[in-house]
């Protein structure tokens, strides 16, 4: 079965030019980029173009491209390095949707004094930059907003929070993981000093990140034990990754058009064609700013692994917001924090597009997607209730 | 991904007897759209009122809570009321194949259903309990006490199903019934729970006593640590140490996979709890890292 693959979000599929730029790095060019030979200085080489292709996608310098392992490494490192920055500093801020790799952490400093203010978002999805506003103080060592949400798309305006941050002399960290690749960014018309990318979710193999520091914010590793990335990442570069993290981001540079006009059209018409198929429906982080391959949809009265597995008996892969399809008993906390009805959170549907994606593929979703509900809503009992008051 | 049996996936992609039976003799409703499941069940009786000649069901959940239901309607059909009643959760996980234990609720959801449907025909009173969540209960059922406030689950209910399950961890009990999964406030009661179960007399529930020295109050708080709360953390691969005790404030130090780990908040709160409930009232636990 062929797969239709809408779940980008989750992760990409590898870019066959990504793919062919690391191969050699692995059986034939496997030096070490330290090594003062000829063997490794040809891996050092490659290694300094890629740094250079990841700050041209973010506008920012390559010294300020320090290569990480994940998403995840990226986050913590900064979240850290700012409270050791700042010893004297006691207060975090976060949103109440962020990914688990800052808010899981935040949490966790809590156990260790730190007070941390978690800011509410409305029913679209949107911060709230009033709370914000009055959360910052002179006491805050660090503010980490994600650039744009994996679950719904809905993309917060980091450059203004980072204002606000700066104005109280606290470090702004932002998670954008999900919007690197989808949406332009540009680092040197910024105030933030600090952000996160993931490889895998931009077409690069799993197991690659970055965190741009901006030249001169003051910065304490979490990785030590090495020179490595002017030691602030110890370690030995992970040299095959970071030279396939470098094309993958040449080449999303290249298709950040594309990214905006075609995949945001597909996703568009995926939005629209299902909610007008489709009754008691409605679109998380509607009425906000959405990144382009995102859309999320919470469908009343049906659950959403039941869709994901109809869904997936078709080849089409897609995710979902439901307690049920993560093995925990609630659904997701940032549908959860957007106050989304209980009688839809558990109906959340996710499809994540990608410049792989097809309008065929797109219609085929848009063909199946109606009947599996229809038969879901079918044999639920709140379902049947609802069609049997629409009759 | 679930890794679901072949007959899991087939009564979910083909779900038996989905429906409803308009003269049905007995209907059993379990769930709500706030709990993310829910099950209502149609059961036709033949004309002397004793055999279940027909059965069909209408469910919202994910796969493995379609694929229970339908088995629950293909088990019951030609069962005696009483041979039904006997029909366990286990009965039903078994006829699927098994279920992975993180939807093994799933098949209480549909034992339930059915005790639910026969109590209410033969005119049993089955008390309904709210949740904490903002529409209806989780599990209807019989006398006892709230344990699990957040899905509405009774220490009666829990006991029947760590004793038909042979339940000894707190982990299973969650995933067979959802106690304790969201905000884990009740986990060391489901441990108490089990231990009565399982028989063990030295884990009967015990009362706060009324006053304390400091001596005799130091000396019950190491009691409640070593007895109650370092086995649950065992469990998990975890640990804790006493650190020290000053008036209401008792200061622990988590140890191994509890160290570092993303819920050690809860587990703070959690011994918190247990201390308040078995030692004082206003004892303040406290993690320090040391």
């Amino acid at each position: 079965m062929k797969e239709i693959y809408l779940d980008n979000n989750a992760t990409t599929k590898v870019d066959e030019d990504v793919f062919e730029e690391m191969r050699p790095y692995f059986c034939e060019l496997y030096g070490n980029p330290s090594s003062m030979h000829f063997f490794g200085g040809q891996v050092q080489s490659k290694v300094t173009e890629a740094r250079v292709r990841v700050a041209e996608l973010l506008g920012a310098e390559p010294e300020e491209i320090i290569f990480t392992a994940c998403g995840t490494e990226s986050d913590n490192a900064a979240i850290r390095s700012a409270l050791e920055v700042f010893p004297e500093r006691r207060h975090i801020i976060t949103s109440r949707v962020e990914h688990p790799a800052v808010l899981t952490q935040c949490r966790n400093l809590t156990q260790k004094g730190y007070r941390v203010t978690e800011i509410g978002v409305d029913g679209a999805g949107r911060l709230d930059m009033e709370e914000l506003k009055a959360a910052v103080d002179t006491d805050t060592a660090i503010v980490s907003l994600m650039w744009a949400n994996n679950e719904t798309g809905v993309i917060f305006p980091v450059e203004e929070a980072a204002a606000i941050t700066k104005s109280k002399g606290a470090l702004f960290h932002s998670d954008a993981v999900q919007a690197i690749g989808k949406i332009p960014i540009n680092m040197a018309a910024s105030s933030i000093d600090m952000l996160s990318l993931s490889g895998h979710k931009l077409h690069a193999p799993k197991g690659i990140g970055a965190l741009y520091l901006r030249r001169g914010t003051p910065f304490r590793p979490f990785m030590v034990g090495g020179h490595q990335e002017k030691s602030r990442r110890a370690g030995t570069e992970n040299a095959a990754a970071i030279i396939a993290l470098g094309k993958a981001c040449q080449l999303a540079g290249q298709y950040m058009e594309v990214e905006n006009t075609v995949v945001k059209a597909m996703r568009d018409r995926l939005q629209e064609s299902l909610m007008a198929a489709i009754p008691h429906a409605r679109i998380n982080g509607g009425g906000a700013e959405l990144l382009p391959n995102t859309t999320s949809i919470a469908f009343e009265f049906v659950e959403g692994e039941a869709i994901l597995l109809l869904l997936s008996e078709l080849g089409i892969c897609a995710s979902s917001g439901s307690a049920c399809t993560s093995g925990s008993l609630e659904p997701s906390h940032v549908l959860r924090a957007m106050g989304v009805p209980f009688t839809c959170a558990h109906g959340s549907i996710r499809f994540s597009l990608s410049r792989y994606t097809t309008d065929a593929e797109i219609d085929t979703v848009i063909r199946e997607m109606p009947p599996i509900i229809a038969r879901l809503r079918q044999m639920s009992p709140f379902g049947r209730e609802f069609l049997k008051g629409e009759k | 991904m679930w890794d679901y049996t072949p007959t899991v996936k087939d009564h979910f992609l083909n779900p038996r007897n989905v429906g409803d039976i308009a003269d049905a003799d007995a209907i059993g409703e379990v769930g709500s759209l706030a709990c993310g499941d829910a099950l209502k069940l149609y059961l036709k009786l033949d004309e002397n009122k004793d055999k279940i000649v027909d059965a069909k069901f209408q469910t919202f959940g994910c796969a493995s809570a379609i694929a229970s239901s339908s088995a629950l309607t293909e088990i019951v059909k030609g069962k005696t009321l009483d041979e039904a009643l006997a029909v366990s959760n286990k009965d039903i996980a078994d006829f699927l194949g098994g279920l992975p234990e993180e939807k093994m609720h799933c098949s209480v959801m549909g034992q339930e259903a059915l005790e639910v449907a026969i109590f209410k025909y033969r005119g049993m009173d089955i008390p309904q309990h709210d949740s904490e969540h903002d529409q209806g209960h989780a599990y209807p059922d019989y006398e006892g006490e709230i344990v699990c406030k957040c899905f509405g689950i009774t220490d009666t209910f829990l006991k029947k199903v760590i004793e038909t399950n042979r339940l000894t961890t707190v982990e299973q009990v969650t995933h067979f019934t959802k106690a304790g999964g969201a905000c884990g406030g009740c986990l060391p009661k489901i441990k108490e729970l089990i231990a009565e179960v399982l028989g063990d007399p030295a884990s009967q529930p015990r009362k706060r006593p009324e006053k304390l020295s400091n001596m005799k109050k130091m000396q019950l708080i190491q009691e409640v640590l070593e007895r109650d709360i370092r086995p649950l953390l065992w469990a998990d691969g975890g640990d804790l140490e006493l650190i020290d005790i000053d008036g209401p404030n008792v200061q622990v130090a988590f140890r191994k996979a509890c160290a570092g780990c993303a819920s050690s908040g809860n587990t703070a709160r959690m011994v918190q709890v247990k201390l308040r409930e078995l030692v004082a009232e206003d004892i303040v636990v406290e993690e320090v890292s040391r």
